[in-house]
């Protein structure tokens, strides 16, 4: 399962690693460094055990979450549920194991989306210049100048209205929406940082179509700085939607997310603690985790940045 | 240097009608009977129709009636909420709590924040730095909807030190928790930033220039390096003071403080749009003011910064 989480990364590298020459060094040099941090290896464990929670929820647990007895309602921890049972009589363990799917397939999805912006609008910015990088900059000025949250709550509001309550969907278009920027800023100036290389003048001389330049030539030089970027983003859009779902906003109840847990839990927390303090811990692990990475992956391909 | 405010205020007011016409959009357009919306369940009668389609000129076209709402805000006129409460009058009585809790937050940035990073920073790789590296990852990568329940627990339930939600009027006591929770995260950052800052300028020329001249090392550490290396510290505290008046929804919402973000998501809640919509914009309007201040900081602090 390890290919799915870190398909992003390792296909962008790949790519990368094939082609262009000088790239290549900068991979197998930022790699050896990778391999000699505690850090990279830590948070590469914990991302690695929560992808296979998600995968594989029966590999931890085989309590159904949706199963709700209210007399069972808030019993102690024993060796059937590890953290007991919460207001409404579900399996507390079991809640936040299954939960794990939800964040990352939110997480990742929206990643993606906001990758694939990103990529579109930062390239365009950077590669055509002019008027285009204008209007294009003003735009990611207009997103970024809007607070995140507040954007994501009003956003999520609306479209998520009429849905089904289980929907995934309203919430990675919030996050891939709003997400786009920072990466887009990055693509955009290592763009115009390539565009200027003599191989790349080279190309158009030979005839190479604008596609084609940008393709083979300019894509791959951007895709570095890229993938730590979204790296790093993970984490933040993890920690986004399991908020927005907090404030009810997001996901709904039907639905398993950390954020409705532990939004739950804190209306009975005189009574119990154990409701709040598992779907509290797995998320700030899982959190700390994608941040311990995308910081190690940072360090190791952006030496500058330290 | 007035060539780039002017600039800068052009570039907000493009920003702000940018963001405030995306939310009106968003709250509503597409409805398809903002009446019955506003009414819920209750069947709505032939003259509150009337009267109600003529308050918020719903004959005209949507980009007729956003320039009436513009018209409004500019004036000050931000209207009234569904529920007949006047918007500007909740945004009075909501502002100086939410301002009263982000000012005590950065209190505590500035207090344990920038003290513990210049520590850290002085004897870099020591026992402390160590530890506040720890700590302040931990702070960065727990998100607030744990830290804020997780200490409304220990600190209100659990040990009594604090009241549990503070209602109506919140006193300085009990606005204590809720601003240690709010300012977290910016007193991690801001502890790191100081502790980097401090280290880098350490190790600068003129640092060595003062040494050499014979300084005392308080006088080094205390004017020369801690002044230069507040230069990053402030203009981030700053922005972070602008992002905590605006975001602190999940922060009010747990501890129930009548403030502008337990406002907002209420009006969210209920589908208030007019709330949603003046609450938003004055936020992002306090979010740009403070952005713009705090860049025009940066300049004066540093005089190597000019703005063409």
């Amino acid at each position: 399962m390890s290919d799915t989480a870190l398909a992003p990364s390792s296909t962008a590298l790949n790519g990368e690693n094939g082609k262009v020459d000088k790239p290549r060094s900068l991979f197998s040099d930022a790699m050896r460094d990778l391999r000699r941090r505690p850090v990279f290896w830590i948070g590469l464990a914990v991302v690695l055990l929560v992808v296979l929670m998600a995968a594989f929820p029966s590999l931890f647990t085989s309590a159904d979450p949706r199963h709700c007895v209210l007399a069972r309602q808030h019993e102690p921890p024993s060796g059937v549920a590890y953290f007991g049972y919460d207001f409404q009589g579900c399996d507390v363990f079991a809640r936040a194991v299954h939960g794990a799917r939800t964040s990352l397939v939110v997480g990742f999805i929206g990643v993606a989306v906001a990758t694939v912006l990103a990529l579109v609008i930062g390239m365009t910015a950077g590669y055509f210049g002019g008027w285009i990088d204008s209007l294009l900059s003003r735009i990611i000025d207009i997103v970024l100048g809007v607070p995140f949250l507040l954007a994501g709550v009003v956003l999520a509001t609306r479209l998520s209205q009429g849905g089904r309550s289980t929907n995934v969907v309203p919430v990675i278009l919030v996050l891939g929406l709003l997400g786009w920027t920072t990466a887009a800023r990055v693509i955009r100036s290592s763009v115009i940082a390539a565009k200027n290389q003599d191989y790349v003048t080279a190309a158009r001389m030979l005839g190479a179509s604008s596609a084609r330049i940008i393709w083979r030539h300019i894509l791959p030089n951007a895709l570095a700085p890229t993938v730590v970027v979204l790296t790093i983003a993970l984490g933040g859009f993890i920690t986004t939607e399991a908020t927005l779902s907090f404030l009810g906003v997001g996901l709904r109840d039907p639905a398993i997310s950390w954020g409705i847990d532990i939004s739950n839990a804190t209306r009975y927390i005189r009574l119990a603690f154990l409701p709040l303090f598992a779907p509290a811990s797995f998320l700030a692990i899982t959190v700390l985790g994608f941040i311990m990475l995308g910081d190690a992956i940072r360090d190791a391909f952006d030496p500058k940045l330290r | 240097m007035s060539r780039y405010i002017a600039r800068r205020l052009l570039q907000m007011v493009a920003t702000f009608i940018g963001t405030t016409f995306i939310v009106y959009a968003l709250m509503f357009a597409y409805t398809n009977d903002p009446l019955q919306a506003l009414a819920g369940e209750r069947p709505v009668t032939e003259a509150q129709r009337r009267v109600m389609t003529e308050r918020y000129h719903l004959d005209e076209p949507f980009l007729v009636q956003y320039g009436y709402y513009m018209k409004g805000l500019v004036t000050g006129d931000f209207g009234q909420s569904l529920t007949g409460r006047e918007i500007s009058e909740m945004l009075a009585t909501a502002w100086p709590v939410t301002a009263k809790l982000a000012l005590l937050a950065i209190c505590f940035v500035i207090i344990f924040g920038v003290s513990g990073g210049v520590v850290a920073g002085l004897r870099r790789g020591g026992f402390f730095d160590t530890a506040s590296l720890g700590l302040t990852l931990i702070f960065i990568s727990v998100p607030i909807i744990v830290i804020a329940p997780l200490a409304q627990y220990l600190f209100g339930v659990k040990w009594h030190l604090f009241p549990i939600t503070t209602g109506a009027n919140p006193s300085f006591h009990a606005l204590l928790l809720p601003a240690m929770v709010l300012g977290a995260l910016s007193l991690a950052t801001n502890m790191r930033l100081t502790r980097t800052s401090v280290a880098e300028n350490l190790r600068a020329d003129y640092v060595r220039t003062a040494r050499a001249k014979g300084l005392s090392r308080r006088r080094v550490v205390g004017i020369h390096v801690v002044r230069n290396s507040m230069i990053p510290v402030v203009t981030s505290i700053g922005v972070d003071l602008g992002t905590l008046m605006g975001g602190a929804i999940v922060t009010e919402g747990v501890f129930n403080i009548p403030g502008v973000g337990f406002n907002l998501l209420r009006g969210i809640r209920t589908e208030d749009g007019p709330v949603v919509v003046g609450f938003v914009s004055v936020l992002v309007m306090v979010y740009l003011i403070t952005s713009l201040v705090v860049d025009l900081l940066y300049a004066v602090l540093d005089p190597r910064i000019r703005y063409e």
